[in-house]
């Protein structure tokens, strides 16, 4: 009990959370909470197997994927907060809070029935429980869902292949549009140099150092140079530590 | 012999048919069959007279059945003909002045190019008249009776060209419909109560019927015969009916169709003796006709109009005899048939004039023709001293016995018959002055001549008639001639001897002769009418016919116009707008349901929830009850 | 017990709103997941009541099926996204009135 209310608002709250977030990936966040907080619940009331799923699949599985979806649309967009359809949102609010309050109610009205409790049920262990029901009464269902399962792959697959418009570029046209840029811009024909070639440091933001001293640009993400948080001045270091050594030498 | 009887009716039909049919091919000969189809008719209504004469008292009603002719049930109808005194002497009258008028109108029609269809349409004619008066059946009688409104619509509007006799015709036609509409109303009433519609059936089951159910038949059958006959109040189709070739009004219109009102009434005298209502209704309608009729006849200056309107004071002074009982019914008949003869040979004369003055009809453009067409003018007169109860010619014996017994009935109603004799002295000798006596007032190039053998040898024998017809009051025997059909004629008690009413009469009329004779002989007669405007109003009101087309106007016309104004826009706006509406309403509330569909998923998604939080939202409501 | 359920109630009404307020279609989808995890806790919930494991069987099936109908949302969100570039449910407003 104490567990539900403890939980209770705060998924209320994330739920809350999920629908007002202005950033999609706040809201992806908050649902993670919201999901967590189910698991608990789900082992609170005798079922830890779907407790460990709901964990392992959805939190894990699902969320992560629309973290990633959610990275490869566009994070930085977030919902304008003017809403185009007229009455949209008023019509919204009103009609959920009466659905939210009219089915509280109507639970409320159901006469508090006895819980009878999963302990006889649970009695071989629940996922034995389980197992027999899935692989006995419901495996029908369980077939059905696996087939289900495989289409969804396949369908996915299909939905995000990207048809070829133009002839792939073979490794013969790749050099050569390596030498025409190389006769046209300077730019260096070969491959840029493996990390750690020339890096001074296992920071991010600390950039490489050319042969020549200079820093090289590529060496840094853009982001964080447009974020103005490449780390600066390793010179002076450098010029102590060189001169140690040589008068470690001397 | 009598099995022959159908041949009457139908030899003029057939006759009819065939003119129709055989088309142009037959316009050379075509009224030479007509005029031999109605001829043979005479003859066939003499032999079969004849016959009935030879019959003793009591046997002398001949019925037939030709077939049957509804058979639906309960509602059964046989083609029932009967031929006893009564119907023997209208079949005389129908054919015999009909067969005259088809000898004139050889000769009346001979530059018209439609003659061959007008031929058909006077056999056309004669075939109904005849089925009306042989008829042993209401129904059958009614069949009849529709066949001469038919007829006499045709035969008005038979110059198709002429816009006026179109709008005559069906004035005509319209105002019968109306009388029809009584006719009918006594038939059904006849079925409901007797079962059936036979004169046998009706008139014998008169005894046991109730006095509301005799009075409604006879003033049902009133109406109808106020319209046949143009009686008040149905009475404004007659003087336009005057549109017709002369031929049809001497025929139809004087002589034949317009009395079947009153053979009707005379032939339903069972229904009318048992109400008194009814009879006293009659009367009314007899008396203020004729006294309409003859003040109409005073003021027209054409001639066949003031014919028309001296036909409908006569057929008044029937109708009033045909009131007045079983001391009336036979002298009705005596005057009709009288009528018939001098009144048709008034209008073939019309004619004959017509046809001298280049088809004017306008009296004031007459004048001192006596000269001009003697025998035209000798047989006029003869008719225009017969009309006037002349001692000796038709028309006084007649005319006579019918204010006798008016006199009997009520002294105002004889009263009122002896002013309708003094005006009808006073207009016919108006005419009379105006036409063949006075100055020459022709117009430019006519040329007056006397007309055709063809056309005068009728005339003669019709004016040979309008003198001998008084032989069949002779020793009372059209009385007894008629009895076994319409009873004996009673007696009514007279305040004063008969002769005396009968020198009354005399006097009545010499006043009214000597009133025309000052007022139109003495003095020079305009050329031309004289403008309302400088005319008395009596000659005002006589002229627009007392108003009986303005009253039809306002109680019927524009009513029924304002009505079906009313009713058009009712259905132009209230129903068809009330659909139209609808449809459109619809429209605009489809137009606002599409709103809904405004292709946002999120607007899709909330209906969704809508509908959703109403399932919960029934569900508690369920769970809560 | 009842308080289980009650929560159920109160996240779907809430991931429902959810789905009806948001544009971006990940976003929506995520609210989506929500209510189904609403149902889920209510299945679990009343397995407990009943006595017996139907009821996670069922939410078992959910947590599958979901995983699936994820899957291919995605993946139709990201096609999507690749020839609109925008990821707004608004833009596919063409069948209107």
């Amino acid at each position: 009990m104490i567990v539900f209310w403890v939980l209770a608002p705060v998924m209320v709250l994330a739920a809350l959370g999920l629908v007002f977030a202005r950033k999609a990936v706040h809201g992806a966040l908050c649902l993670a909470v919201v999901m967590i907080s189910l698991a608990m619940l789900y082992a609170v009331q005798d079922a830890p197997f779907l407790f460990a799923v709901q964990i392992i699949v959805y939190t894990g599985a699902i969320m992560m994927l629309f973290l990633f979806v959610l990275m490869l649309v566009g994070v930085d967009t977030s919902d304008s907060v003017v809403e185009t359809i007229r009455g949209q949102r008023l019509f919204a609010t009103i009609i959920g809070l009466l659905f939210g309050i009219t089915a509280v109610i109507a639970v409320g009205q159901t006469v508090a029935l006895t819980v009878t409790g999963l302990d006889e049920a649970n009695a071989n262990g629940n996922p034995y429980g389980l197992a027999e029901l899935l692989f006995g009464r419901f495996v029908l269902a369980f077939e059905f869902t696996s087939a289900l399962l495989i289409t969804a792959a396949l369908g996915a697959m299909v939905l995000g292949h990207r048809e070829r418009l133009s002839p792939k570029k073979t490794q013969r046209d790749y050099a050569a549009m390596r030498m025409q840029a190389y006769a046209a811009d300077g730019k260096h024909p070969g491959p840029a140099p493996t990390p750690g070639v020339y890096a001074r440091h296992n920071a991010v933001d600390t950039p490489a150092l050319l042969p020549d001293g200079t820093p090289s640009e590529l060496s840094i993400s853009a982001t964080l140079r447009q974020r103005g948080q490449v780390r600066e001045g390793f010179d002076d270091d450098i010029h102590d530590i060189a001169k140690q050594i040589e008068g470690g030498e001397q | 012999m009598f099995d022959l009887l159908w041949l009457l009716i139908a030899i003029p039909l057939a006759s009819a048919g065939i003119l129709l049919v055989w088309g142009k091919e037959s316009d050379g000969f075509g009224h030479l069959i007509g005029t031999v189809a109605s001829a043979a008719s005479f003859v066939l209504g003499v032999v079969f007279f004849i016959g009935l004469l030879g019959r003793e008292d009591g046997d002398r009603a001949v019925s037939q059945t030709l077939f049957t002719w509804i058979d639906a049930g309960p509602f059964h109808v046989d083609m029932s003909i009967l031929y006893d005194p009564l119907s023997s002497l209208f079949v005389l009258l129908i054919t015999g002045v009909g067969t005259l008028i088809h000898i004139y109108s050889i000769g009346y029609m001979e530059h018209d190019e439609r003659r061959r269809r007008f031929f058909a349409f006077l056999n056309l004619f004669i075939a109904s008249m005849l089925l009306l008066v042989l008829a042993a059946d209401y129904l059958v009688l009614f069949l009849g009776w529709e066949g001469v409104g038919l007829a006499s619509y045709l035969l008005i509007g038979f110059w198709q060209h002429k816009e006026s006799a179109a709008a005559a015709a069906n004035k005509a036609f319209v105002l019968n419909r109306v009388g029809d509409v009584g006719m009918a109303l006594a038939i059904m009433l006849m079925f409901a109560q007797f079962g059936t519609s036979t004169f046998a059936g009706v008139h014998g089951g008169m005894q046991n019927a109730s006095g509301n159910v005799a009075t409604a038949l006879g003033l049902l059958l009133l109406l109808g015969a106020c319209a046949k006959s143009a009686q008040v109040p149905l009475q404004s189709w007659l003087l336009d009916a005057m549109e017709g070739p002369t031929p049809v009004s001497a025929l139809i219109h004087a002589a034949t169709m317009v009395t079947a009102g009153v053979y009707l009434v005379v032939r339903a005298h069972a229904i009318f003796d048992v109400s008194e209502i009814a009879r006293t209704a009659v009367v009314v309608v007899g008396l203020v006709t004729l006294l309409v009729g003859a003040y109409i006849g005073c003021a027209k200056d054409d001639i066949k109009k003031v014919l028309a309107g001296s036909t409908m004071s006569q057929i008044g002074y029937m109708m009033l005899a045909a009131g007045l009982g079983p001391a009336g019914y036979a002298f009705a008949i005596f005057h009709l048939i009288t009528h018939g003869f001098f009144k048709a040979n008034m209008f073939l004369g019309a004619g004959s004039l017509m046809h001298g003055m280049d088809d004017d009809v306008n009296m004031r453009h007459y004048g001192a023709l006596q000269k001009a067409m003697p025998v035209t003018f000798l047989t006029f007169a003869i008719g225009y001293l017969a009309i006037i109860g002349f001692p000796g010619f038709s028309g006084f014996f007649s005319k006579d016995k019918i204010i006798e017994a008016a006199f009997g009935y009520n002294v105002w109603i004889g009263l009122g018959a002896l002013l309708g004799a003094g005006v009808t002295a006073f207009y016919m000798t108006r005419l009379m002055i105006m036409t063949f006596t006075s100055q020459k007032r022709w117009q430019k190039d006519v040329h007056p001549h006397e007309s055709p053998k063809v056309m005068t040898w009728p005339l003669i024998a019709l004016a040979a008639l309008s003198v001998l017809g008084g032989a069949l009051a002779i020793g009372g025997w059209i009385n007894d001639w008629l009895a076994p059909v319409v009873g004996q004629t009673e007696q009514h008690e007279l305040a004063v001897a008969p002769i005396f009413i009968t020198l009354l009469v005399m006097a009545t009329v010499a006043v009214g002769v000597t009133i025309g004779f000052f007022g139109y002989a003495r003095q020079p007669i305009a050329g031309e009418t004289p403008p309302n405007s400088s005319v008395s109003l009596f000659t005002r009101a006589g002229r627009a016919d007392l108003f009986g087309d303005a009253i039809n106007d306002a109680i019927a016309v524009r009513p029924t116009r304002h009505l079906t104004r009313f009713l058009v826009y009712v259905d132009g706006k209230g129903i068809d707008g009330f659909v139209t509406g609808l449809a459109d309403r619809i429209g605009d509330g489809a137009d606002q349901l599409r709103k809904t569909s405004n292709g946002f998923v999120r607007s899709y998604a909330l209906g969704i929830f809508g509908g959703a939080l109403l399932i919960v939202l029934a569900l508690l409501a369920v769970n809560l009850a | 017990m009842n308080e289980y359920i009650s929560l159920s109630m109160i996240l779907f009404a809430i991931g429902a709103t959810g789905v009806l307020v948001r544009r971006n279609a990940i976003v929506i989808f995520m609210c989506i997941e929500l209510m189904l995890n609403a149902t889920n806790l209510a299945l679990v919930s009343f397995s407990r009541q009943h006595g017996n494991l139907d009821g996670q069987i069922g939410a078992f099936f959910v947590m599958v099926v979901a995983a699936a109908e994820v899957v291919v949302g995605l993946a139709i969100i990201v096609s999507i996204y690749r020839t609109r570039r925008s990821a707004s449910v608004d833009n596919a407003s063409l069948l209107k009135f």
